[in-house]
């Protein structure tokens, strides 16, 4: 099962490397990972969702993100109320005929069609990881060409 | 004005330290020249991996941080060993490596390693000292952190321009870091649930480990198993924790525990975890072990508890504030007679037991040693089954008294950490307990020992075999001994070619007046034990079976 977790960092030399080190050397899995500053220059977020068997494994991976120096708060979102959000950009076909369509569709998932040349449409969307599915699911037809995701982020309530 | 070699010496001295185990190199000569003036006991080894034990094994025997210095690229790579045998067993250590100059770094300079990319998952924490003004608070946080909470080594790597860069010493007088803040007392809430199972158990088993000793609780163990009367038992880790003598204490458990300890352990109702973490060794198969036991489990490190079996009363905290913390809680005792009774029964009906067979038994060895030092002295241990023979044979009486490779199972470890054990208790007599394959790693001290006069015993029980895989090969492969047959040197002459002095042992009426010439010579000695060849360590559990299910040396 998916995890969203967000750990607050010391915004040290080699911290990303000992949170994905931590990942890899004890077999946990990253679904996505966004790393960004935050208002304090000394601080980063890392929102990390995780691939995690059951409770327990989801335990010990808030207590091994814990137990790292530079860690200095784990918040688990998993019953917490949160917003959480993607960016996706989305290469599809596009052509004088479909694109009447195309923009209809992406509207709908209040995305914006930031080109269309050459035979093909950027697309921006944010919103929740299921609805930019459902978006995904209305541009096959039009041919994904390229497909490129920020990874969620999340923020308490 | 102070360089950085000077303000990290100045450093190591507000650290306390007095005694540092290393091996120069082309980017530490800054330091090194400094290290020429500086009040330290300076050990040269003669491999940068002996260094790394060496400070371990005086950390564990002393209870300060070891320090190690090594220089850049395979200086730093030779103490990757040490420095992950010290993160297994929680041993504070502080490794100080060179690194080639700032502006080289990424560049694939002579002899440049990315050490603090390579020791990552095997430092509590580490460091690139980045900043000249940096450099004495890392050394500051590094010494906390590797002896606070769950210790741990710390590496620090610090690149030649910042050893030679200039800047003010300003020393912090406190620590704060908000990231990094251990625990160190139980939560009340759970002290009074451990104390209301604890009241109510029938079969109570104290099941104890290195965390013990590492808070200084023995004193608080005893007390609290005396209160309760429940029994003992320790893991290798633990060993020295609880009076071997005792009348409650069980042995060790696990793989090669004591089949009482295993009986005791599977049958217990609660079970009382002190600074120990269910490693795989002790609990052998998961899904059987002390399925109808309660369990309690007091340790420092949240991410140990329920790790590897479910917990039913967490407790984090430091092993011995929280069992004084229980002590004060608890007024009601458990009546365990029946339950010792039922223990003392599988005492007696299996004990340790070995068979004499002509050739001198490497049990045999161990009790002697045992009785000679009267449970007085420090030993050491190489990885093996003479380190499982020390384990179940000699009665370690004394905290910080048992120094072995416990998490990672280091070949090797022993000699230096003898080493710097005696370096940090000269008036102890220290044994280094080895076989003829792990003495063979690190032998090269023989050296150090005899240039700084470290007069430790090695007591190579000497087989001819890489003893323990042999065991197993016997057991489970069917008898094909592959390439565990060792071709050895004669280990007298090599210890007199050292300038040390060697003694070979073939009859078992020689082996105590052996060990009592080698405890009296003020000079490494080894002892070369030629033991009975095929003799193995008993009673074991083989692997991924339950712990009860036993085979051999059941009488």
């Amino acid at each position: 099962m998916k995890h969203t977790i967000s750990v607050l960092v010391e915004n040290k030399f080699g911290v990303l490397a000992r949170v994905a080190g931590l990942f890899s050397a004890r077999g946990y899995n990253i679904s996505s990972l966004a790393v960004s500053e935050t208002l304090d220059p000394e601080v980063s977020y890392m929102t990390i969702v995780v691939d995690a068997k059951d409770e327990a494994v989801l335990e010990q991976i808030k207590k091994q993100l814990n137990k790292l120096i530079d860690v200095v708060t784990v918040t688990d979102f998993t019953r917490r109320d949160h917003v959480e959000r993607e960016l996706v950009l989305v290469k599809v076909g596009c052509n004088a005929k479909n694109k009447a369509k195309l923009e209809s569709i992406v509207r709908k998932y209040i995305g914006t069609v930031i080109q269309c040349k050459n035979e093909t449409a950027i697309i921006e969307a944010v919103g929740e990881q299921a609805r930019i599915k459902q978006l995904l699911d209305n541009l096959e037809p039009f041919g994904v060409k390229e497909l490129v995701r920020t990874g969620k982020i999340a923020v308490a309530y | 004005m102070m360089t950085g070699s000077q303000i990290l010496i100045e450093s190591l001295k507000k650290q306390g330290v007095e005694v540092i185990f290393g091996y120069p190199g082309g980017q530490v000569l800054p330091l090194f020249d400094k290290l020429y003036d500086a009040p330290f006991k300076f050990i040269l080894t003669r491999h940068e991996q002996a260094a790394a034990h060496a400070a371990d094994g005086y950390s564990r025997a002393t209870g300060k941080v070891g320090v190690c210095i090594a220089t850049s690229g395979p200086g730093a790579t030779n103490l990757i060993t040490g420095i992950a045998n010290a993160y297994m067993d929680s041993i504070p250590m502080i490794a100080i490596t060179g690194q080639v100059k700032s502006w080289l770094i990424g560049n694939d300079a002579f002899q440049e390693a990315d050490v603090t990319g390579i020791t990552r998952p095997i430092t509590k924490h580490n460091y690139l000292v980045k900043d000249i003004k940096d450099l004495s608070r890392i050394v500051a946080e590094a010494f906390y952190i590797a002896s606070s909470g769950r210790p741990g080594p710390v590496l620090i790597d610090i690149p030649t321009d910042i050893q030679q860069a200039e800047h003010e010493f300003i020393w912090p007088d406190t620590i704060e870091m908000r990231s990094y803040k251990p625990t160190l007392f139980g939560h009340p809430g759970q002290i009074k649930k451990a104390v209301k199972a604890i009241v109510s158990a029938k079969r109570p088993i104290i099941y104890a480990g290195g965390g013990v000793i590492t808070s200084g609780g023995h004193n608080e163990l005893r007390e609290f198993a005396e209160k309760i009367n429940a029994p003992v038992t320790l893991t290798l880790m633990g060993l020295g924790a609880f009076p071997g003598d005792h009348p409650l204490f069980l042995g060790m458990l696990g793989m090669h525990g004591t089949a009482y300890a295993n009986y005791a352990t599977m049958n217990a109702d609660l079970i009382i975890a002190v600074g120990a973490r269910f490693d795989d060794r002790v609990t052998g198969k998961l899904a059987t072990f002390a399925k109808n036991a309660k369990i309690i489990h007091i340790d420092v490190d949240p991410s140990s508890i329920s790790k590897n079996v479910a917990v039913d009363i967490p407790i984090v905290g430091d092993a011995k504030n929280v069992l004084g913390q229980i002590l004060e809680e608890i007024k009601k005792t458990p009546d365990t007679a029946e339950w010792i009774k039922t223990v003392e029964a599988w005492r007696k009906k299996h004990p340790l037991t070995y068979q004499y067979k002509g050739k001198i038994n490497p049990q045999y060895v161990i009790e002697q040693i045992a009785e000679v030092t009267q449970g007085d002295a420090i030993i050491a241990t190489e990885v093996g089954q003479h380190q499982m023979w020390a384990a179940q044979w000699y009665k370690v009486m004394h905290p910080r008294s048992f120094i072995s490779s416990g998490g990672l199972g280091t070949m090797g470890f022993g000699f230096p950490a003898a080493m710097g054990a005696k370096m940090g208790c000269p008036d102890k007599t220290v044994f280094d307990i080895a076989g003829d394959g792990s003495i063979q790693m690190n032998i090269q001290e023989l050296a150090t020992c005899v240039c700084n006069k470290i007069p430790v015993k090695v007591a190579i029980l000497n087989n001819g075999y890489l003893g323990m895989v042999r065991q197993w090969q016997e057991l489970f492969y069917k008898h094909r001994y592959s390439h565990t047959c060792m071709f050895n040197p004669d280990f007298v002459k090599v210890a007199e070619a050292y300038g040390g002095v060697g003694i070979r042992v073939t009859k078992k009426e020689d082996v105590k007046p052996a060990i009592e010439k080698a405890i009296a010579t003020d000079n490494v000695v080894f002892l070369d034990f030629h033991v009975e060849p095929e003799e193995n360590v008993f009673p074991m559990v083989p692997a991924g079976e339950s712990i009860d299910k036993m085979i051999g040396g059941l009488a």
